[in-house]
């Protein structure tokens, strides 16, 4: 295989984790090449294209604890976590704060200049509001300032390896429709969630709750190069703006909005707002037919609502001005309806991805996963910020001790792009897409029992065989529909793994009818996937959740 | 028509097209952009990026 860049840590992925990763490892040895391949653009990518308005974990000393929140997790995972992973996240995320800080990225705090914690997990207060509409834009100029090279409209298609370890990746760029190889003495992983998964129920197939750019490709390169996955019976879904798709709940509840159902009854909010089974107590109301439900601004102060409109209108998903606009909604006094969103795949609010450990490594040498991509549960965007960090300064120290060995390569990047681009079919990609996102929205998500997961599974194996008839016609929709392999793989992930769990767990997130009780004696484990490297077979084991353990040193 | 540009305003120099998130813009043969991929997630990156204000994206219509 021909290389056409060498570098010494390569970053798939441009979005918040990917850029960290990036920074830091270009502070830890600045003499190192730093590449970072971005399928769209690095100033506006990722899930958090138009900023955040907070940090969901940050452990302010004096305030909540490290150990608070660990205890918060094991309530929020039902048993299943690492709980190191959890810890240190916690422990690193006051650090990460101040480094944002002192890059421009501003706090909320009182009048007496303490930073002013919500409180949205069991235990302890760790939410911290921010102001941070162009945060994407600080890290694209920290990155530059560094001296990263970011390479943009590059879209990675296979990892490649020798016998030893990961060497690298090959990549398409959407643009032109050139592949491109890159060799690197590490690779991080920051590809995202699998956001666009299943079918919004808009229609609109890119009316998705995350960014749609994130179709769980990191999944697939990692499943493919034959590293160890957990998580992907864990299929969620959000409380959001119904048809806009947007978040409201946990920014409207913490600051006293109320929620009501379809015949005016309050639902208590600060119960709905601390615990896990949110969704699952909202859910039912509509199962039982008292939907829809609604939120409700009218009895709040003026000035909430104001701290409100401009948390909502200016950051993270500020059409939604537009929104209610365009409905003749008045967002200060009318009702707010609410709605669940499609199912996705996440670590940034569930527990999906690589299996890494506490030094962002997954299971594969050479190989490193941060943020949405990698399995630290629920690490929002504090987790993209702290392990992107622990992946740079990982990354780098192991290409610093690495000598360019010439090994010979095997990718299958070539063979992907080229048998799409010689069939001649019929088939629309967006019908396509369509198609198998309403199946996946149909029957991947619970209720669960054997024969609707099974179900997915045959659709699957349908829609592997319809994907050679898929009419692709520029480098764009070659993109796109490379990406329709990623959800294909992500689909069949889940489907098998929510099959091997024979237990209900998580709430509505995976409640089997077929076994609707928690069986903690055969279940308290991780279910594990991997692609078996000899037979090309997706395999399915367990392992027990790790209690503790101690950052490991590398090298 | 999901982006409407003020082509008095709009000079052409494509950054629209460069950052969107989903990567759905082009520029026509005037370097005026449009939305040639039916893929907006509605975020505005193009309209507060638009060193003109010449851009307003409009929500889909499935959404709007």
């Amino acid at each position: 295989m021909e290389v056409d860049l060498i570098t010494d840590v390569l970053v798939i992925g441009g979005g918040s984790a990917g850029c960290m990763a990036a920074i830091k490892a270009k502070h830890a040895n600045p003499s190192l090449r730093v590449t970072v391949a971005e399928k769209a653009h690095a100033k506006r990518s990722g899930s958090i294209s138009r900023g955040m308005d907070g940090m969901n974990i940050v452990a302010v000393p004096g305030i909540s604890s490290s150990e608070e929140y660990v205890e918060s997790m094991r309530i929020r995972c039902d048993g299943i976590l690492d709980e190191e992973l959890c810890y240190l996240m916690a422990a690193e995320s006051y650090s990460i704060v101040k480094e944002l800080e002192a890059w421009g990225v501003s706090f909320t705090k009182d009048d007496s200049g303490n930073y002013q914690l919500l409180k949205v997990h069991p235990k302890g207060r760790f939410l911290l509001p921010m102001v941070a509409p162009d945060l994407k834009v600080i890290l694209l100029e920290q990155m530059q300032k560094a001296g990263v090279d970011i390479m943009n409209h590059t879209m990675a298609i296979s990892l490649s390896s020798n016998d030893q370890r990961v060497t690298g990746a090959t990549f398409l760029n959407t643009r032109t429709g050139d592949i491109l190889s890159i060799e690197a003495k590490s690779t991080i992983l920051a590809t995202g969630p699998a956001g666009r998964f299943g079918l919004p129920s808009s229609g609109y197939l890119y009316g998705t709750y995350e960014c749609p750019a994130n179709s769980g490709d990191g999944y697939y390169l990692g499943y493919h190069a034959g590293a160890e996955l957990t998580g992907f019976e864990y299929t969620m879904r959000s409380f959001l703006i119904k048809d806009f798709n947007g978040p409201l709940w946990y920014i409207v509840t913490t600051r006293g909005g109320k929620v009501f159902n379809g015949l005016g009854q309050e639902l208590a909010a600060d119960h709905l707002s601390s615990n896990r089974l949110i969704s699952d107590v909202v859910v039912n109301e509509v199962h039982d037919g008292r939907g829809p439900i609604y939120m409700q601004l009218k009895h709040l102060s003026e000035e909430t609502i104001e701290e409100l409109e401009g948390v909502l209108f200016t950051t993270e998903r500020p059409t939604q001005k537009k929104f209610f606009a365009g409905r003749e909604i008045d967002f200060r006094k009318d009702w707010i309806e609410l709605e669940q969103s499609e199912v996705y795949l996440c670590s940034g609010h569930g527990i999906t991805g690589l299996v890494v450990d506490a030094n962002a490594m997954t299971s594969l040498e050479g190989l490193l996963a941060a943020g949405d991509v990698a399995a630290v549960p629920m690490q929002h965007l504090t987790g993209a910020f702290v392990f992107g960090s622990i992946a740079g300064e990982t990354a780098a120290k192991i290409a610093s001790a690495l000598k360019t060995e010439a090994v010979e390569r095997k990718s299958s990047g070539h063979d992907r792009v080229n048998s799409i681009l010689s069939q001649r079919g019929s088939i629309q990609l967006s019908s396509f897409e369509h198609k198998l996102r309403r199946m996946i929205s149909q029957y991947l998500p619970s209720p669960k029992n054997e024969m609707r997961l099974r179900t997915v599974l045959s659709w699957i194996e349908r829609f592997r065989n319809n994907f050679l008839n898929l009419a692709v016609r520029d480098s764009h929709e070659l993109g796109r529909a490379l990406e329709l392999e990623s959800i294909m793989d992500c689909a069949e992930m889940s489907a098998k793994a929510s099959i091997e769990r024979r237990e209900s767990r998580w709430g509505l997130v995976h409640f089997r009818t077929d076994f609707p009780e928690r069986d903690n004696q055969n279940y308290l484990k991780h279910i594990m996937i991997k692609k078996d490297q000899d037979t090309g077979q997706m395999t399915l084991f367990s392992r027990p959740p790790q209690a503790n353990g101690r950052r490991r040193e590398c090298l | 028509m999901p982006l409407e540009v003020d082509e008095r305003k709009c000079n052409g120099c494509g950054i629209c097209e460069e950052i969107c998130p989903v990567d759905a813009i082009r520029l026509d043969k005037n370097r005026k952009p449009y939305l040639k991929y039916d893929e907006c997630w509605y975020c505005d990156s193009c309209e507060i990026e638009c060193p003109e204000k010449a851009l307003k994206a409009k929500l889909p219509y499935l959404i709007e």
